[in-house]
C-alpha cells in the first residue's frame, strides 16, 4: 500500500491565549511513500516527525493538505477504518492482559463481515506471536518480560490485523545499546517478511540509516531532504542535514572561495571549479582526511583516540565552527603524537560547501 | 533503617499519637471485649466492687433478641443496595468528569461539596424534601404540601406517596434512605476514582482508539480493570462504612430510627448498640463485638473476590 501525503500541514494553537502565537508542527509536507518500503522520519525533538506519524494514524488531525492510502482519500477517516498498526513508544500494552490477550484484543474488536472465530483469532495471534518469536510467553504479563520482550509484543499486536500501514514511534528508544542493535535488525526483518508499508520515526539518525529504504529528515516541520540514507549521507541539501547525519558528526568551518580555490584560514586546500567568490561555510566528513605531511590543511592536534581498527585524530583550528574537530583515519597510519601540528590532504567527495546566508548547497562541478 | 541510637527519639516523635490512640482506641477495645463477657454487668455494682461471672450470656441475648434479624436484615440490605448503586454511579460521573474541559475544576467542586457539609444537616434537608406538610387538622390548607420529592412524581402523574410520615412503609423509608447514603456516598468515591482515572496513561486509550475499540469494550475492558484497585478500595471502605449505618437515619428519622408511630423500624446494628449502652453495657459490647465479626467476615469475602479480578 502506498501513502502518499499531499501539502500536510498541522498547526497547533498557541496555549497562551493573550497572543496569537501558532506552533506550526509540520509544513506543507509532501511525499509519496513506495508500496513495501521502510521509511525512517528523522529529525531532533520538536521537527513534527511524531505529529506527521500521529497524522498517518488518525490520532490527529491534519490541519491541512490530504493523506492517501493508495488511491483512496483516508484524512477524514478515524483510525480504526483506516487499517493501521501503531507502535508507541512506550509500548502501550494493557497491563493487565496477558500477552496473548493483549495480541488477541483487536482482532476481537473486528465486527460484521470481518469478525472471526474464536479458532481463527487465535492462529492469527499465533502467527504474528511466531513472527515476532514470541510465541513461548503468550501466558505471561506485560510486567514480566523484558524492554526488548515488550517491544516485540507490541509489533505483534500491531501486525495482527495485517495493517495496510505499519507505524512505529520511536521504536528503540527504550531499549538499551546491545538490544537496540539486535531489535532494529528484528524491525527490518519483520518488514522484509510482511511487506507492509512501515513508517518509524526517530531522532538517531544511525538507526534510521541502517535500516531504512528511505529516510526523511525534518527541521522545525520543515520537509529538509527525502532519499536513500546513503544518497543523503553523500549528498547533503543543506548544513543541517550535513550536521545531522553522520557519526562522529562532520566538522565544520568558515572558509573562503578565492579564483575557485578553497580557503581555509590562509590556507588554500581544495581546488573547488565553477565555484563564484565567496564566503562559505565548509563541512568535512571525518572520513574525508587522508594523513600527509605535504597536505595543504594543518590543524592543531590535540590528541589521539585508538580505536582499533581505526584512529580518531582530535585537533582545533582557530576558523572551525566545532570546538573539537575529529578525523578518522586508517590505523595503519603512524602519528607523531608529540607534534604540535598535523596536515591532511583532503577528500574532494568528502567536502561540502554551504552558502553561508541560507546554509544550503553549494554544488561544486567535478 | 533508622540507626539503633536514634531509635528513641523516634519513639519520641510518635508517643502523642501512640499514648492518644492507646487511651481513646486501644483501652476502650480491651474494655469493650471484657464487658461482652460479664453476664449481667452493672456499673453502680461494678463500683461497689462486685465480681462477675464470665460467659456467653450477653452474646445470646443479642442473638436472642426478637428485633435482631430484622435489624441486621436493615443494615446488610442498605450496603447491598447502596454499595454497588453509590460505585457504578461514582465510576460513571469519574469517568464523565475526566472527559469533559470546560468548568472541568468547577463541576469537580460541586460534586464534591456533599463531602464538606455535615450529614444530619443533610439528613434534615432530604427529610424536607419528601416531607408531607399539612396533614394536620386545623392547619392551613395552602400551606398543604406534598414534598419536592412527591411535587416531582406528580409531573409524571404519579400520586402522592407517604415516603417518611406516620404510617410510612418499611420499603418507602428505605427507599428514602438509598438516595440519602448513595448522595452521601458519592463525593468520596468520585475524588478517589477521578484521582485514579487521571493517572491512567492515555497511550492505552490511543492504542485502543487504533484498534477499533468500542467505547463501551474500552471501558470495560481497559478503564475498569486499569482502577480495579481503586474499586476495590472504594467497595470495601464503602461496606464497612454501610455496616456502621446509623447518622444517616438519625438525620432523617431521629433517635427513634424509625417514622413517628413506628420507632426501631429502621433500627440498625449500631443503633441497636448505642440503645444498649443506656440499659446494659455488657449487651452493647457483644453486639459491638458481633458487629465486628460480621464487618471482618464480609472484607476477607471482598478481598478473596477482588483478588481474582484485580489487577495492580
Amino acid at each position: 500500500m502506498k501513502v502518499v501525503l499531499e501539502n500536510l500541514t498541522k498547526i497547533f494553537p498557541s496555549r497562551n491565549k493573550k497572543s496569537d502565537e501558532q506552533v506550526v508542527a509540520v509544513n506543507n509536507f509532501n511525499f509519496e511513500i513506495p508500496d513495501g518500503k521502510l521509511i525512517g522520519l528523522l529529525g531532533p525533538s520538536g521537527c513534527g516527525k511524531s505529529t506527521t506519524l500521529y497524522m498517518i494514524s488518525g490520532l490527529q488531525a491534519p490541519s491541512g493538505g490530504k493523506i492517501l492510502f493508495g488511491d483512496e482519500d483516508v484524512t477524514d477517516l478515524s483510525p480504526e477504518h483506516r487499517g493501521v498498526g501503531l507502535v508507541f513508544q512506550n509500548y502501550a500494552l494493557y497491563p493487565h492482559m496477558t500477552v496473548k490477550q493483549n495480541i488477541l484484543f483487536p482482532l476481537e474488536n473486528l465486527k460484521g463481515e470481518d469478525a472471526m472465530s474464536k479458532a481463527e483469532r487465535l492462529e492469527r495471534a499465533y502467527q504474528a506471536a511466531k513472527l515476532v518469536q514470541i510465541d513461548e510467553l503468550m501466558e505471561r504479563k506485560p510486567s514480566e518480560l523484558s524492554g526488548g520482550q515488550q517491544q516485540r509484543v507490541a509489533i505483534a499486536r500491531a501486525l495482527v490485523k495485517m495493517p495496510r500501514v505499519l507505524l512505529l514511534d520511536e521504536p528503540l528508544s527504550n531499549l538499551d545499546a546491545r538490544l537496540r542493535l539486535q531489535t532494529r535488525e528484528e524491525i527490518r526483518r519483520i518488514q522484509r517478511e510482511t511487506k507492509i508499508t512501515t513508517v518509524f520515526v526517530t531522532h538517531d539518525q544511525e538507526e534510521a540509516m541502517s535500516i531504512s529504504d528511505m529516510i526523511v529528515v525534518m527541521k522545525l516541520g520543515v520537509v529538509q531532504q527525502i532519499g536513500a540514507p546513503q544518497d543523503v549521507y553523500d549528498n547533503p541539501v543543506n548544513l543541517f542535514v550535513a550536521k545531522f547525519l553522520g557519526t562522529p558528526p562532520i566538522n565544520v568551518f568558515e572558509g573562503k572561495v578565492v579564483g575557485e580555490k578553497l580557503h581555509i584560514g590562509a590556507q588554500a586546500v581544495l581546488d573547488v571549479p565553477g565555484v563564484a567568490d565567496q564566503e562559505v561555510f565548509v563541512g568535512i566528513r571525518p572520513e574525508g582526511f587522508i594523513l600527509d605531511s605535504n597536505g595543504p590543511l594543518t590543524l592543531n592536534l590535540n590528541s589521539v583516540e585508538v580505536m582499533g581498527r581505526d584512529v580518531s585524530v582530535v585537533s582545533w583550528h582557530t576558523d572551525a565552527l566545532v570546538p573539537a574537530i575529529r578525523s578518522i583515519i586508517d590505523a595503519d597510519n603512524k602519528i607523531d603524537r608529540d607534534s604540535e601540528t598535523i596536515n591532511f590532504k583532503l577528500k574532494p567527495h568528502k567536502v561540502f560547501l554551504f552558502n553561508k546566508e541560507t546554509e544550503e548547497r553549494i554544488v561544486v562541478e567535478r | 533503617m533508622v540507626n539503633s541510637k536514634h531509635k528513641w527519639k523516634a519513639w519520641l516523635y510518635l508517643s502523642p499519637a501512640i499514648i492518644l490512640l492507646l487511651i481513646f482506641t486501644v483501652w476502650p477495645i480491651i474494655n469493650t471485649v471484657q464487658l461482652a463477657f460479664m453476664e449481667n454487668y452493672d456499673i453502680m455494682q461494678a463500683l461497689g466492687g462486685k465480681k462477675f461471672t464470665l460467659g456467653f450470656g450477653n452474646f445470646v441475648s443479642v442473638l436472642q433478641y426478637d428485633g435482631f434479624l430484622q435489624m441486621l436484615g436493615t443494615t446488610v440490605l442498605l450496603c447491598v443496595i447502596t454499595v454497588p448503586v453509590s460505585t457504578m454511579l461514582a465510576l460513571l460521573i469519574a469517568v464523565c468528569l475526566n472527559s469533559i474541559k470546560f468548568l472541568n475544576r468547577f463541576l469537580q467542586t460541586i460534586f464534591f461539596l456533599p463531602y464538606v457539609t455535615n450529614s444530619i444537616a443533610i439528613g434534615m434537608v432530604f427529610a424536607a424534601m419528601f416531607n408531607i406538610i399539612g396533614n394536620v387538622p386545623g392547619l392551613d390548607s395552602s400551606l398543604v404540601s406534598w414534598g419536592i420529592f412527591n411535587d416531582l412524581l406528580g409531573v409524571f402523574g404519579i400520586k402522592p406517596i407517604n415516603w417518611i410520615n406516620m404510617g410510612s412503609g418499611y420499603w418507602e423509608n428505605i427507599f428514602v434512605m438509598v438516595v440519602y447514603i448513595v448522595w452521601n456516598a458519592l463525593p468520596f468515591k468520585i475524588l478517589i476514582l477521578l484521582g485514579a482515572l487521571q493517572s491512567v496513561n492515555k497511550q492505552y486509550y490511543d492504542a485502543a482508539k487504533v484498534d477499533g475499540t468500542s467505547r463501551a469494550r474500552t471501558f470495560w475492558r481497559i478503564t475498569v480493570p486499569l482502577l480495579s484497585p481503586m474499586i476495590t478500595y472504594v467497595v470495601i471502605t464503602g461496606f464497612i462504612g454501610g455496616f456502621k449505618e446509623y447518622s444517616s437515619i438519625v438525620g432523617i428519622f431521629g433517635d427513634t430510627m424509625g417514622p413517628p408511630g413506628n420507632p426501631g423500624q429502621l433500627q440498625t446494628m449500631v443503633g441497636f448498640i448505642y440503645d444498649s449502652i443506656k440499659k446494659n453495657q455488657g449487651k452493647a459490647s457483644a453486639a459491638a463485638i458481633i458487629l465486628f465479626a460480621i464487618i471482618l467476615v464480609v472484607t476477607l469475602i471482598n478481598l478473596k473476590v477482588s483478588k481474582k479480578n484485580t489487577h495492580y
